[in-house]
């Protein structure tokens, strides 16, 4: 039978790498940034784009949608052609795909620092590129999916099983979580709200984590490993087992995110069940890849490509193995909330993610360009610098996680907490800070080093073209099973069912978890002292979002006596139900805020949002002086009371009406509050003065931004302290 | 304390059975899988792991 000719699409995958190293060093840059804010709060002063908040959520959408991203659909493609000796299926879908990545990774870093943001973690992206991200998928997945049918080769190999499970996945996730109701272009609401908004966050976070960072990079390891090491996979059996309870069980695990939180203790205690379970998979799946490595572990001593995947698999198995752990409920009081879990996603992001793909880009570029690497020498210092960079940054967070919630907890004999004082469990850890910050400059710096190395490679090489290829074509036979043929080579080769297959698998998780959690609104004790927030407490959560408060600040009070005592009652399920989005938080590096209403004077979180340190001496929490002056746009208010309307919030028809007086009325109580502070008064009138040619132009206290979010911060936790009985309070 | 969060869902009719049948779902399919996989004849599994290396 005569060979097919055919060429293998290079150029896209060349363009990915691209993407990958510039958006690489890109994600890297901000998040060493953002490590040294934590050392000095005020570095970019005043320019409210490049704030902390603001900055956080640009990080991590960088790295693992940008860097990761790109490098995920860059191994695949060159990957994909190859496992099934064909082009790629349409060169439109794949410039679509590349295109179209690159267009939602720039409308993130526009919108992003601009405070346009969902709040809800990974998921920031407004609804508009929420759009994009789904319509970009799906020609993503249809490329792929056109590529395997048009495939000259029999059997699908399990890296692609992989990718397949990567695509649906992620897709179904990300309709789920993204259901929001516009309020304008650049703003929305979570059509969930509180527990249930948590819950399908978590769901959508954990699988994330599952599918994005995972299950591609493991089709990646099944790919590049063997072909760097140039033998076969350790157990093929074993992959088969990793792949489908993989799938099968990582969808479940989503709760362990919110244990001690509002959630159902059945839904928290099946969480904790499934991710012990991930351990079998995932450390069957590192064993697969190192073992893989047999007998060629001199190779390994002079080959940087194999030592960035060693270090990248271990970094794999440590992350599964530290994760279900993590999730088991006595560790969890102690990891959640505190840096353990920035060190936990480190070594899952520097180590699996980072030094994969740098494995990769190291044995695909000079492939690619057809010349060897510009130099090796400076790939081993790359790898050294990254190793010793990933250390430095892991270790410190460790340390600092047990330290904070070692003193969070700590008691004096007479009941009193020893630190008091949040402040002082922040001033204990800023060495490990500046440990981390070190830690992650080295790993920027490998970076470029490999960024550098692989642009002279690419200067000495040839220019990238499409690769000739030649093939059989498949030759067809019936899609019913071959006498003698077993069950699982039949459904290798019915790459549509394997599909349907693995939906089936992901959605059963998916429905078990989610479906209850469905029903759950019903069931939610309700309160009725809770009620919506004043239309002004609505524009001052808004800011909240905007500003990021809740990368720093949680508003879940877990059911600990040392929290209880530090911040008050524990919180209810039913405190959250016109929550949308729900603002639990996952980090706490300053204080929880969910009990923070009538703590402190309305004055008190003036001074606190102009210079935090002159409140708070000590302080790492950065200055907020644009939210001091500018003014509040209302223009929308109305609007977002009328969707809440439409998720559900009961504001009546009076409410509405009378929304504009009572913003304005209880603006002007809080200006006041503040105007009761001479030294400001004075500060404030002199400011005034200045304006006398322009009065116009002079934004009056109660008009400004921060008499909103002042509002939302003095209305958080009294509802529930009106509805506890005192006695109720004091015992707990 | 634990109580209010713990048992708000307990309304829910059966839902103690959730957690039960997820766990009896995912061990009747990895016993399948197990069987299935382990049965797989060596020829074939050393045809597809040589997949990746056959240029």
């Amino acid at each position: 039978m005569e060979q097919d000719q055919f060429y293998y699409d290079n150029i896209t995958v060349k363009k990915f790498i691209y993407a990958t190293i510039i958006w690489g060093v890109v994600g890297m840059l901000v998040g060493v940034l953002l490590a040294f804010m934590f050392l000095f709060p005020n570095l970019t002063y005043g320019i409210d784009w490049l704030s902390f908040g603001r900055l956080r959520p640009l990080h991590t959408n960088a790295v693992i949608f940008a860097f990761i991203g790109n490098a995920l659909f860059a191994g695949i493609y060159y990957s994909l052609q190859r496992l099934l000796k064909a082009r790629l299926y349409s060169n439109f879908l794949s410039n679509l795909n590349f295109w179209g990545w690159q267009a939602i990774i720039v409308a993130a870093a526009i919108s992003l620092p601009l405070g346009i943001t969902s709040s809800k973690e990974y998921a920031e992206l407004e609804w508009p590129i929420d759009i994009a991200i789904a319509l970009v998928w799906v020609a993503f997945g249809v490329n792929m999916i056109g590529t395997i049918l048009r495939r000259r080769v029999r059997s699908i190999y399990v890296a692609i099983w992989f990718y397949l499970a990567t695509f649906i996945t992620v897709a179904v996730l990300h309709i789920f979580n993204s259901l929001a109701l516009p309020v304008s272009l650049f703003k929305s609401y979570s059509v969930y709200a509180g527990v249930q908004d948590a819950l399908v966050q978590w769901w959508y976070g954990h699988n994330a984590v599952a599918f994005f960072l995972t299950t591609p990079f493991l089709g990646l390891m099944y790919y590049f490993v063997p072909k760097a090491a140039n033998r076969p996979i350790y157990s093929y059996r074993l992959s088969i087992v990793h792949f489908w309870s993989l799938i099968f069980i990582y969808i479940w695990a989503g709760p362990h995110h919110l244990l001690y939180s509002a959630l159902p203790g059945w839904a928290q205690s099946l969480g904790v069940a499934f991710s012990i379970m991930l351990i079998a998979p995932s450390w069957g799946g590192m064993i697969n890849g190192l073992l893989t490595l047999r007998g060629v572990w001199d190779k390994v001593v002079a080959d940087p490509v194999l030592k960035f995947m060693v270090v990248a698999i271990t970094g794999y198995g440590m992350a599964t193995l530290e994760g279900p752990l993590m999730s088991l409920k006595s560790i969890n009081a102690i990891a959640h909330f505190s840096d353990w879990v920035i060190g936990h996603v480190h070594i899952g992001a520097l180590a699996w993610n980072g030094f994969l793909t740098f494995a990769m880009l190291y044995w695909l570029v000079p492939k690619l360009v057809q010349v060897k690497l510009h130099s090796i020498r400076l790939a081993n210092a790359h790898f050294w610098v990254g190793t010793f960079g990933i250390v430095l940054y892991a270790i410190p967070m460790y340390v600092s996680g047990f330290t904070q919630a070692t003193m969070w907890k700590q008691f004096n004999p007479d009941g009193t907490l020893v630190y008091g004082n949040f402040l002082e469990t922040v001033t204990q850890i800023l060495p490990m800070y500046w440990m981390r910050a070190i830690g992650g400059t080295l790993y920027l710096v490998g970076a470029l080093i490999m960024g550098y190395n692989i642009y002279k490679t690419i200067r000495n090489g040839k220019p990238v073209t499409d690769e000739e290829a030649s093939a059989l074509p498949l030759v067809k036979i019936s899609s019913r099973r071959q006498t003698g043929e077993a069950y699982h080579p039949w459904l290798e080769r019915r790459p549509v069912r394997l599909t349907i297959l693995a939906t089936l698998v992901v959605l059963i998780g998916g429905v078990v978890q989610i479906v209850p959690t469905i029903m759950v609104k019903s069931n939610i004790p309700t309160i009725s002292e809770v009620t919506p927030y004043t239309p002004l407490e609505l524009e001052g959560r808004d800011l909240y979002i905007r500003e990021g408060c809740v990368s720093c600040h949680s508003q879940m009070i877990r059911p600990f006596r040392s929290e209880v005592v530090r911040y008050g009652p524990y919180s209810r399920a039913g405190e959250f139900v016109y929550d949308h989005p729900f603002l639990w938080g996952s980090k706490r590096t300053g204080p929880d805020l969910l009990r923070l209403g009538k703590k402190y004077s309305d004055s008190w979180h003036f001074n606190h949002m102009y210079d935090p340190q002159s409140t708070s001496p000590g302080s790492i929490m950065p200055a907020y002086p644009w939210l001091i002056y500018d003014e509040l746009n209302t223009t929308k208010t109305l609007k977002k009371m009328e969707v809440m309307v439409a998720l559900g919030v009961p504001y009546s028809a009076a409410d509405m009406a009378n929304a504009k007086n009572q913003m304005e009325l209880q603006a002007a109580e809080i200006a006041a509050n503040i105007l009761q502070d001479p030294q400001f008064a004075e500060t404030y009138a002199q400011e005034k003065e200045q304006f006398v040619h322009d009065p116009d132009a002079f934004v009056p206290l109660e008009n400004r931004e921060v008499i909103a979010l002042i509002a939302y911060m003095q209305r958080l936790g009294v509802d529930l302290s009106n509805a506890l009985e005192p006695t109720q309070k004091e015992t707990e | 304390m634990l109580r209010f969060v713990k048992e708000h869902m307990v309304d829910i009719d059966g839902v103690e059975v959730f957690p039960i049948i997820a766990l009896l779902l995912f061990s009747v399919f990895f016993g399948g899988l197990l069987w299935r996989t382990f049965t797989l004849k060596k020829k074939h599994v050393d045809y597809l792991k040589n997949i990746p290396l056959d240029d």
